[in-house]
């Protein structure tokens, strides 16, 4: 658009300008997606921007004692290893100590001199030598704190935690139990009214839409109470459970449609006049109109909306609390993400893995169908779209 | 598992299906019961008359019906509750009002919604106005818009686990997981609890919503740009004016509706926030908000229905003239091209 | 084989009167063209004999049956948009079939009847494709095919050649033309804001001016007859010269009317004289564009003008084509 743009300086600087901020968006979600894969002691030691880099770590270790010692010229000697298992391969020891308020007083490979006249040395690749005049009585010659560069460690296990012992996954199931129909539901309910509002011949037309309009203000919590207060009533009438999926598509609904009856009517309405009066004189009744015609070409807008009831369904955590119940075949993810952020509020492993479950479903569908999302955002504020 | 996927299945399908039988089913019993069929029949010209009539009602119908239970219901109820007592018995005429405006806890929210009002909009705007014009030419731009814009995607929830992590502070001396504050202990600073810094907290929660709201004013900006005509940007550069004076001059005045628009969808949006507070700090140091006070006089400790309801009034007052005019100008926009 | 017959047609939105007390009568099978200028109410008038708008008060009768009540598909009519309204999902061979399956057909009917409309307008090759794969052209015969195949008792068409190019306008013309030919016991009433449409295709026009009926007639009936300043002017390209003052006074009219090819030029002083101010070479025709006390003149010469700009020259009216109004601007007999 500038013409000072394709400048080579100034098309870097846009390039970066632009990169900065991307990263500056993207920044928390990768923290949480990196955070989730790795070992939850890690998480709690270092920061998640550190995991893909080799880490220095401060470990302890203890050496062997008096049952490996090896008398040497008349020193008593202990060696070994202080790094185990794949740490053994990778890990190498920078420095070492032997109190904890000095991990790093040594060097690798240098000989440290203790008390008493005991000398330890600890090597890069974790072996040690301790050396002591006098034998051995204990377990253990000692404590040793060390620095240790670890390369990056990745698991899934918190996600086999959460999707198996915490819940997550039926919660899962739960979660498209309610979405599925609570999404396809408004779209055909608020379809029809669209279609009714902007071609059809009724009485107060321009007051119905008025009002519709006007409904998209009230706070969904206001409803709540009245609500739950029916809910109750009808469930006591009925002699059924007053918490059930029915009651939460159909709140779903409600509280949809008076957007989704704004976004489809204003698409519907913008569809050519002579189209729709082409299908009167070809006598078609405005059922088939409706079916045949303008079902087919409002597609798009159709698809936007779908994709924001479906994200907002998926999303919302209130008013699934409030309608469906909280035991284990009912609640939904973002309920039970709620429920374990209050109750494992510091276990990050466990919030980290569960809210990446909860937001992989709504990234996928966003990223896919982003085209019409976009689109179905253009036809309610800009022309044309 | 397998038992609760086939549940969940069938639950979906008679779901779904009832929706879509009430629809065929009503308007097949509209056909038969006034055949219309017969060509140029007296009795189908009436019958097609009564179809006309009735059908509009049978596509509205569940609209209405839904609407009316869900939320003029409520509407009504609210209002009727805000002039009563606790319970909902008793008449108090405007107590409830008049306690409100007097309570330091509403002060306080109406504080920080404007608090809200008067940084959210502008920034969310901005940001979008800023990262639309940047990313318009470049080739990666696309793909640049969809990252900024997928935070709308993730749940409020989802983004304060996110968020949370973001500010989570760990005592002095230790090793901060926190970005925020390992940022700051990197440069020297104190680690501070982000969340619970009287008054700047209201500013570390707007920050969730700007980062999850930009990316729609992006996307819109960035269409409204593409519309501006491209000769009259050739025109104005052969005219010589530089890029800022093409910015401010050529580009922002023709996209002006646009921005205006942008600008109050967030607003409406705003002034009903609510998970953000709920989830992140829980109406806890001063950063309570409207819908949040109103939400806890409702349901918790506080169990006053009749105050929940007025503060409940007063949002919908707030947002209504901001709606109509928003309508307005859609409308107007709309009657125009 | 349907007359339509309108009596005191009007029609209004809200205060807004749009058609006044229309009255006509067109015959089975007669092609009738409306035309005005853009807001005369032209369509309005269509739309209120296809039934998409309501008559305020009036009667409407097609084949001898007051219709105002009736629904458009179920008057017999059949219409052709502006826009062509095809439906831009559904492939040619859908498009054309759809009133057919509207009214119940059998599938064996509906592809014979189809396929019939699709020889009639060489559009066999093209059933499958959907609109936007056809040209303008072709976009319009199916538009046409639609209204063919329901055997309407009358077609409507509303400024159905407006979107097209000059050049292709020529041939659909003729096509419609050919239509007509074809089809001699179908009412044809075409809408345009083009009098050369109006003047080549019609048997009658009908020319309205802000919701009235002008005048109806024939094509050269109109041309040589107008019965008033408005339809004088309006029919015929260039417009017809309208002059005032003496030359009229001495005719005993208000206002005389001469077209641009009733001119002589005179070598003595006449009544009309003026400077040339600037001429037009068509090849065929040249216009000349003469500036007189009474206002600019337009004067047509077959081939090639000599006369240069800047030259004085003297016109003088053919007698026997001058039109004379009166005060009210109508023709003085």
């Amino acid at each position: 658009m500038f013409k000072s743009f394709s400048l080579e300086p100034s098309r870097i600087a846009l390039n970066l300008a632009v990169l900065f901020i991307v990263a500056l968006w993207t920044f928390p979600t990768a923290g949480l997606l990196l955070s989730s894969l790795r070992d939850k002691n890690d998480i709690a030691a270092s920061g998640w921007w550190t995991a893909l880099a080799s880490a220095d770590v401060s470990k302890k270790g203890r050496l062997k004692g008096m049952a490996d010692q090896v008398q040497k010229d008349g020193k008593y000697t202990v060696s070994g290893n202080l790094l185990e298992g794949a740490e053994a391969v990778s890990g190498k020891i920078s420095a070492f100590g032997t109190k904890v308020q000095n991990p790093t007083a040594n060097a690798a490979g240098a000989t440290a001199t203790l008390e008493n006249g005991q000398t330890l040395q600890v090597n890069a690749d974790g072996s040690y030598l301790f050396t002591a005049p006098a034998a051995l009585t204990e377990d253990s010659a000692g404590r040793v704190f060390y620095v240790a560069s670890q390369p990056p460690r990745f698991t899934s296990e918190n996600y086999q935690t959460v999707l198996f012992s915490e819940g997550i996954g039926r919660s899962f199931i739960n979660s498209l139990t309610v979405t599925i129909p609570a999404t396809i539901i408004p779209i055909l309910i608020a379809a029809f009214a669209a279609y009714a509002l902007a071609w059809m011949k009724l009485p107060f037309r321009g007051l119905i839409i008025a009002i519709i309009v006007g409904l998209l203000v009230v706070p969904l919590q206001m409803s709540l109470i009245p609500l739950l207060k029916l809910y109750n009533a009808a469930g006591t009438f009925m002699g059924v459970p007053s918490k059930t999926y029915l009651g939460v598509w159909l709140a779903h609904t409600g509280f949809g449609l008076p957007f989704a009856i704004y976004l489809l009517r204003s698409y519907i309405a913008g569809l050519p006049k002579d189209l729709i009066e082409s299908a009167q004189i070809d006598g078609a009744n405005d059922f088939k109109i409706f079916r045949r015609v303008v079902l087919p070409l409002c597609f798009p807008a159709l698809a936007s909306f779908a994709i924001f009831q479906f994200l907002w369904v998926w999303n919302d955590l209130l008013v699934a609390i409030v309608f469906l119940g909280s035991g284990p075949d009912q609640l939904v993810l973002t309920g039970k993400l709620n429920a374990l952020l209050g109750s494992r509020g510091g276990n990050w492993e466990i919030l980290t893995a569960s809210a990446f479950v909860t937001i992989i479903v709504p990234l996928t569908v966003f990223f896919s169908l982003q085209r019409y999302f976009v689109r179905g955002l253009l036809a309610g504020s800009v022309k044309g779209g | 598992m397998t038992a609760q996927i086939i549940y969940a299945f069938v639950t979906v399908l008679l779901g779904v299906g009832g929706c879509f039988g009430y629809f065929y089913g009503s308007n097949w019993l509209l056909d038969r019961t006034f055949p219309a069929n017969a060509n140029n029949d007296a009795s189908a010209v009436r019958n097609l008359r009564i179809q006309g009539n009735i059908r509009p009602w049978l596509f509205l119908g569940p609209a209405l019906l839904l609407l009316s239970v869900y939320l003029i219901f409520p509407v009504i109820q609210t209002f009727w509750l805000s002039f009563h007592d606790r319970a909902g018995d008793q008449f108090v005429g405007l107590a409830n009002y008049k306690w409100a405006f007097s309570d330091d806890q509403f002060r306080l929210s109406i504080f920080n919604n404007i608090l809200w009002l008067a940084v959210v909009p502008a920034l969310c705007t901005l940001m979008g106005l800023i990262i639309a014009v940047l990313t318009d030419r470049l080739w990666w731009g696309n793909l640049a818009k969809s990252l900024i814009f997928m935070p709308l995607a993730i749940s409020f929830v989802g983004a304060s686990v996110i968020w949370k992590f973001v500010y989570d502070y760990r005592g002095e001396g230790q090793q901060q997981i926190g970005i925020l504050n390992a940022i700051v202990t990197y440069f020297g600073g104190d680690p501070q609890v982000w969340i619970a810094l009287p008054f700047w907290n209201n500013f570390f929660l707007m920050v969730i919503l700007v980062w999850i709201q930009t990316g729609f004013a992006t996307v819109i900006l960035a269409a409204a740009l593409r519309g501006i005509p491209e000769d009259t940007l050739e025109a104005a550069t052969i005219d010589g004016a530089g890029p800022f004076k093409i910015f401010f001059r050529i580009m922002v005045p023709q996209i002006y509706g646009t921005i205006l628009v942008v600008w109050t969808t967030i607003t409406v949006l705003v002034l009903k926030i609510f998970d953000i507070v709920l989830t992140m700090t829980n109406s806890q140091w001063n950063t309570s908000v409207l819908a949040n006070l109103m939400f806890d006089w409702m349901f918790r400790g506080g169990g006053d229905f009749g105050r929940g309801a007025a503060i409940a009034i007063v949002i919908m007052v707030a947002v209504l003239p901001i709606m109509i005019w928003n309508i307005r100008q859609a409308n107007a926009e709309q009657k125009g091209h | 084989m349907a007359n339509i017959k309108l009596t005191n047609v009007n029609k209004s939105y809200g205060l807004v009167s749009i058609i006044k007390d229309v009255s006509l009568d067109i015959k089975s099978g007669e092609f009738i063209v409306f035309v005005g200028p853009s807001g005369c109410g032209k369509s309005t008038l269509l739309r209120s004999i296809s039934g998409l708008d309501q008559v305020t008060s009036g009667t409407l009768e097609i084949d001898n049956a007051v219709v105002n009540d009736v629904p458009p598909s179920k008057r017999g009519i059949a219409m052709v948009f502006q826009s062509y309204a095809l439906y831009p999902h559904m492939s040619v061979f859908e498009n054309i079939g759809f009133a057919l399956e509207n009214q119940g057909l059998p599938r064996a009917e509906i592809k014979r009847k189809v396929e019939a409309v699709g020889e009639m307008l060489q559009l066999t090759s093209y059933l499958a494709r959907l609109p936007k794969a056809l040209s303008g052209g072709q976009r319009q015969r199916v538009a046409i095919g639609r209204a063919i195949v329901r055997g309407a008792k009358v077609f409507l068409f509303d400024e159905p050649l407006s979107n097209l190019d000059a050049a292709l306008r020529v041939q659909m013309r003729m096509e419609i033309a050919k239509l007509k030919r074809d089809l001699p016991n179908t009412t044809m009433i075409y809408v345009t804001h083009d009098q050369v449409e109006a003047m080549t295709m019609a048997d009658r026009i009908v020319v309205l001016q802000a919701g009235k009926v002008m005048q109806v007639g024939t094509p050269m009936e109109l041309y040589e007859n107008p019965n008033s300043v408005f339809v004088a002017g309006f029919i015929g390209s260039p417009k017809m010269n309208f002059i005032t003052g003496k030359p009229a006074d001495k005719l005993k009219a208000k206002t005389i009317g001469v077209r641009p090819e009733h001119f002589e030029f005179s070598k003595t002083a006449t009544d009309i004289s003026g400077t040339l101010d600037y001429t037009e070479i068509l090849g065929s025709d040249s216009f000349l564009y003469v500036s007189t006390p009474t206002g600019m003149l337009t004067v047509r010469e077959p081939g090639r003008t000599q006369y240069k700009t800047g030259q004085k020259l003297n016109l003088k009216p053919i007698a026997e084509h001058v039109h004379r109004f009166g005060e009210n601007d109508t023709r003085i007999i």
